[in-house]
C-alpha cells in the first residue's frame, strides 16, 4: 500500500550551539515576553547580574504580546546588540 | 442514417504488440465487456463471430476491464478478436459506459454509427445485418435460437464508487505531488501511529486513491498553496490538508468546509501559533452557518457541541490534524497545554439558525444568510454548561447566563475577551418571548457581572484578579475602588449562537484566550460551494 506524506516533508535545521568559551563578556540581553511577572523575575535577575559581574553590560527587551513569536526586527536587534540572551518565559 | 456524435479518440495496447489507436480510418465495432458478467461470457461468440466474418473490413475489437480477466475470456472463448486491455478504465470512462456489455459501431472517421447495451437480440441482428451490407462480406452463420431476446448487462467497472471519483478526479487532470510513502505488507493504522501521525486515534490511511476521491469536493487546484501554516509556517496546499482530512474521517462535501477553516486559522488575526501553544488549553472551535449545514448533515440540535456526528466530528477532527501535520503543532512540543482537554480532538459544529430569534452569527457578520460560512474562535477547548432551569423573564435569564460566565478563566478577572455563548432552544424561547434583542440580552450580562473595583484586585484571600497596574492605578482613591468594570472588555465580546436540543434549560460557553491584537480574533470566512 502507499500513503501519501500527509506532513510538510520538511526537515527541520539542524543547528549546532554556539561555542562556550567560559567567559561572559560583552552585553547580556534580558528579554521580557510580556507574560504577568515576567518583569519581576527580569528585574532580579537583572540585580543579580550587576552584583556579580559588575564588567557586564544588561540589555533590556520587551515582546510586545507573550501570545506571539518575536517580531523579525526584535530579534534582530538583539542578535546585533548583545552577546548573551536570557527570556523570561512567564507567571 | 446521419452518424452520431464523434466518439472519443484512443490508443490502448495490442496483446499481440503494439498500439491499437482508434479512429484507423476503417470502421470499427467496440465491444467493451468484463470477464465476471454473464451476459459478456454469453456476447463473446457473437463477437467472435463477428471479427471472423468481417475482419478484413471492419475492425472487431474487444475492450477488456481486467487484465487477468481479459486472459481469461480469451482463453475460454478461444478468441481471435483482439482484445485490448483498459484495465485503466480511462477509455471506458470516456465513452460514458453504465453497463457492460456496451457495443459500438463506429464510421471510419470515428463517428458513432450504433450503440446498445446488454444484449438484445434485435438489435444485435440488426447490427450484423448492417455489418453484412458495409463490408460486402458474407454473413456469419449464428444460431440465434440459442440466445434469449434479450438480457441485461451488468455495471461497468467504471462507475463503481471508487473507481468512478478517481477517473473523475483524473479526467479533470488533477494529480497528486505530494511525496508518496510505500508501506509494504505494514498495517497500515498502526504505521500512522508509528510515524506520529494521528492525534492518538486511528486515523484512515490516506492512499492516492482516497485523497482523488477527497478532491472533487473542490474545484480548487490540489497544488494551490491557501497558506503558511503556523507555528512551522508549513505550506498547506489543497492536497495536504485533503491527505489530513481523509485521515479525520471527512466526505468529499465536507473539505470545503475544511478549506475554509484552514483560510481562517492561518490568518495573523486569528494567531493559531498562540492558540496552538498556549500553556492554556486553547482550540480552534469552528461554528458553520449557512445551507451547506443541512446539505453535509451537521448536528446543530440534540449534542450539537458532541459527540456522535460525523460531520461535526471530522471537519474539526482534519482542523487540528492539518495544524498537526503540516503547521508542526504536536502535543509536548509546540502544542504545550498544561491539561489540554477532549475539545482538542475536535471541536466543530453548526448553529441552529432556524431555531433562533436572532440574526445569525454569519450575517451579524456581514456575510448574506444565504452564504455559507465557517467561523473560527481561538477559545477554550471544552465548553461548560449553565443551567437554568426555573428563570421566567429575559432579565433574570439572561442575569444566570452572566452570572454563568463570571467563572470564565477566573471570577476576578474583569475587562475580559471573546467568549462564545451558546444560548439552547428553551432559553432561546423565554427570552424571545420579551423580543430582547442580542444587545439588550449582552447589556443585561455586562449589568449583572458588573463588580467594583475592589472586589476584584488580587488579594491574599485570592491572589488572580484585575491588576492595578492594568489600570494605570497605584493607589487608588476609595472612589476609584468603588468603580465597576464588567466581566467584558467590550458587549461585542460575548458571542451569541444558538444551538442544541429542544428538551434542556442548559445553555453553555466557551471561555477565550487573550482577544485582540494582542491575541487572537475570531475570522469567518465564506465556503466556497
Amino acid at each position: 500500500m502507499r500513503i501519501v506524506d500527509p506532513t510538510d516533508e520538511r526537515v527541520p535545521i539542524r543547528r549546532t550551539l554556539t561555542k562556550r568559551s567560559g567567559k561572559i563578556s560583552g552585553a547580556i540581553a534580558l528579554l521580557d515576553i510580556s507574560k504577568p511577572r515576567g518583569d519581576v523575575l527580569i528585574d532580579q535577575l537583572a540585580a543579580r547580574l550587576r552584583e556579580e559581574m559588575p564588567g557586564i553590560e544588561i540589555r533590556r527587551y520587551k515582546k510586545p504580546t507573550f501570545t506571539k513569536p518575536a517580531p523579525e526586527e526584535l530579534r534582530r536587534q538583539i542578535a546585533k546588540e548583545s552577546d548573551f540572551v536570557i527570556e523570561a518565559l512567564a507567571d | 442514417m446521419a452518424n452520431g456524435p464523434q466518439l472519443p479518440e484512443f490508443a490502448l495496447k495490442n496483446p499481440a504488440g503494439g498500439e491499437y489507436k482508434f479512429p484507423s480510418g476503417h470502421h470499427a465495432l467496440l465491444c467493451f465487456v468484463k470477464e465476471d458478467c454473464a451476459t459478456c461470457q454469453m456476447t463473446m461468440p457473437l463477437i467472435e463471430a463477428a471479427h471472423g466474418a468481417f475482419a478484413s473490413k471492419i475492425e472487431v475489437i474487444a475492450i477488456g476491464q481486467d487484465a487477468e480477466g481479459n486472459a481469461k475470456l480469451v482463453e475460454a472463448h478461444r478468441l481471435k478478436t483482439p482484445m485490448l486491455d483498459d484495465s485503466a478504465l480511462k477509455v471506458s470512462f470516456a465513452y460514458g459506459l453504465d453497463t457492460v456489455p456496451t457495443i459500438v459501431l463506429a464510421a471510419p472517421d470515428g463517428s458513432e454509427m450504433r450503440r446498445f447495451v446488454g444484449f438484445d437480440k434485435p438489435d444485435w441482428q440488426n447490427m450484423i445485418a448492417e455489418m453484412t451490407r458495409l463490408s460486402g462480406s458474407a454473413a456469419p452463420s449464428i444460431d440465434w435460437s440459442k440466445y434469449p431476446q434479450q438480457r441485461p448487462g451488468c455495471g461497468s467497472r467504471s462507475v463503481e464508487p471508487e473507481i468512478a471519483e478517481r477517473l473523475e478526479a483524473d479526467a479533470r487532470g488533477e494529480k497528486l505531488t505530494a511525496r508518496q510513502i510505500e508501506i509494504g505488507e505494514m498495517d497500515p493504522f498502526e504505521f500512522m501511529f508509528e510515524r506520529g501521525l494521528t492525534d492518538g486515534l486511528p486515523v484512515i490511511p490516506p492512499t492516492p486513491e482516497r485523497i482523488k476521491r477527497m478532491l472533487t469536493g473542490t474545484r480548487r487546484d490540489p497544488r494551490e498553496v491557501i497558506a503558511a501554516l503556523p507555528p512551522n509556517m508549513g505550506p498547506a496546499t489543497i492536497e495536504k490538508i485533503a491527505a489530513n482530512a481523509v485521515m479525520a474521517g471527512c466526505k468529499p462535501e465536507y473539505l470545503p468546509v475544511v478549506i475554509a477553516a484552514m483560510e481562517a486559522v492561518a490568518t495573523p488575526e486569528f494567531n493559531a501559533h498562540g492558540i496552538m501553544s498556549t500553556t492554556w488549553g486553547a482550540t480552534p472551535v469552528i461554528i458553520v452557518n449557512g445551507p451547506i449545514r443541512e446539505r453535509i448533515g451537521m448536528n446543530m440540535g440534540m449534542m450539537a457541541l458532541g459527540y456522535g456526528n460525523r460531520a461535526n466530528a471530522t471537519i474539526g477532527r482534519a482542523v487540528k490534524l492539518t495544524l498537526r501535520n503540516v503547521g508542526g503543532a504536536k502535543p509536548g512540543d509546540i502544542e504545550r497545554s498544561t491539561l489540554g482537554s477532549i475539545g482538542k480532538f475536535t471541536t466543530c459544529f453548526a448553529e441552529w439558525e432556524e431555531r433562533s430569534p436572532w440574526e445569525p452569527l454569519h450575517v451579524e457578520r456581514g456575510f448574506r444568510k444565504a452564504d455559507s460560512v465557517v467561523t473560527v474562535f481561538g477559545l477554550e477547548s471544552s465548553s461548560r454548561q449553565i443551567a437554568d432551569q426555573t428563570s421566567r423573564t429575559a432579565h433574570a435569564l439572561c442575569g444566570s447566563l452572566g452570572l454563568g460566565l463570571e467563572a470564565c478563566w477566573h471570577p476576578k478577572q474583569h475587562g475580559a475577551g471573546e467568549v462564545l455563548l451558546i444560548v439552547c432552544p428553551e432559553h432561546a424561547d423565554t427570552i424571545s418571548r420579551e423580543k430582547w434583542t442580542k444587545a439588550q440580552v449582552r447589556a443585561r450580562i455586562q449589568e449583572i457581572t458588573s463588580r467594583p473595583l475592589r472586589e476584584l484586585i488580587p488579594d491574599a484571600e485570592s491572589g488572580e484578579g484585575v491588576p492595578l497596574k492594568a489600570l494605570g492605578l497605584t493607589n487608588p482613591t476609595p472612589e476609584q475602588l468603588e468603580q465597576r468594570i464588567p466581566k467584558f472588555r467590550k458587549p461585542e465580546y460575548i458571542n451569541m449562537i444558538v444551538a442544541g436540543g429542544e428538551a434542556g434549560k442548559f445553555s453553555a460557553v466557551f471561555a477565550g484566550w487573550v482577544s485582540g491584537p494582542m491575541g487572537s480574533s475570531s475570522v469567518s470566512k465564506q465556503i466556497e460551494e
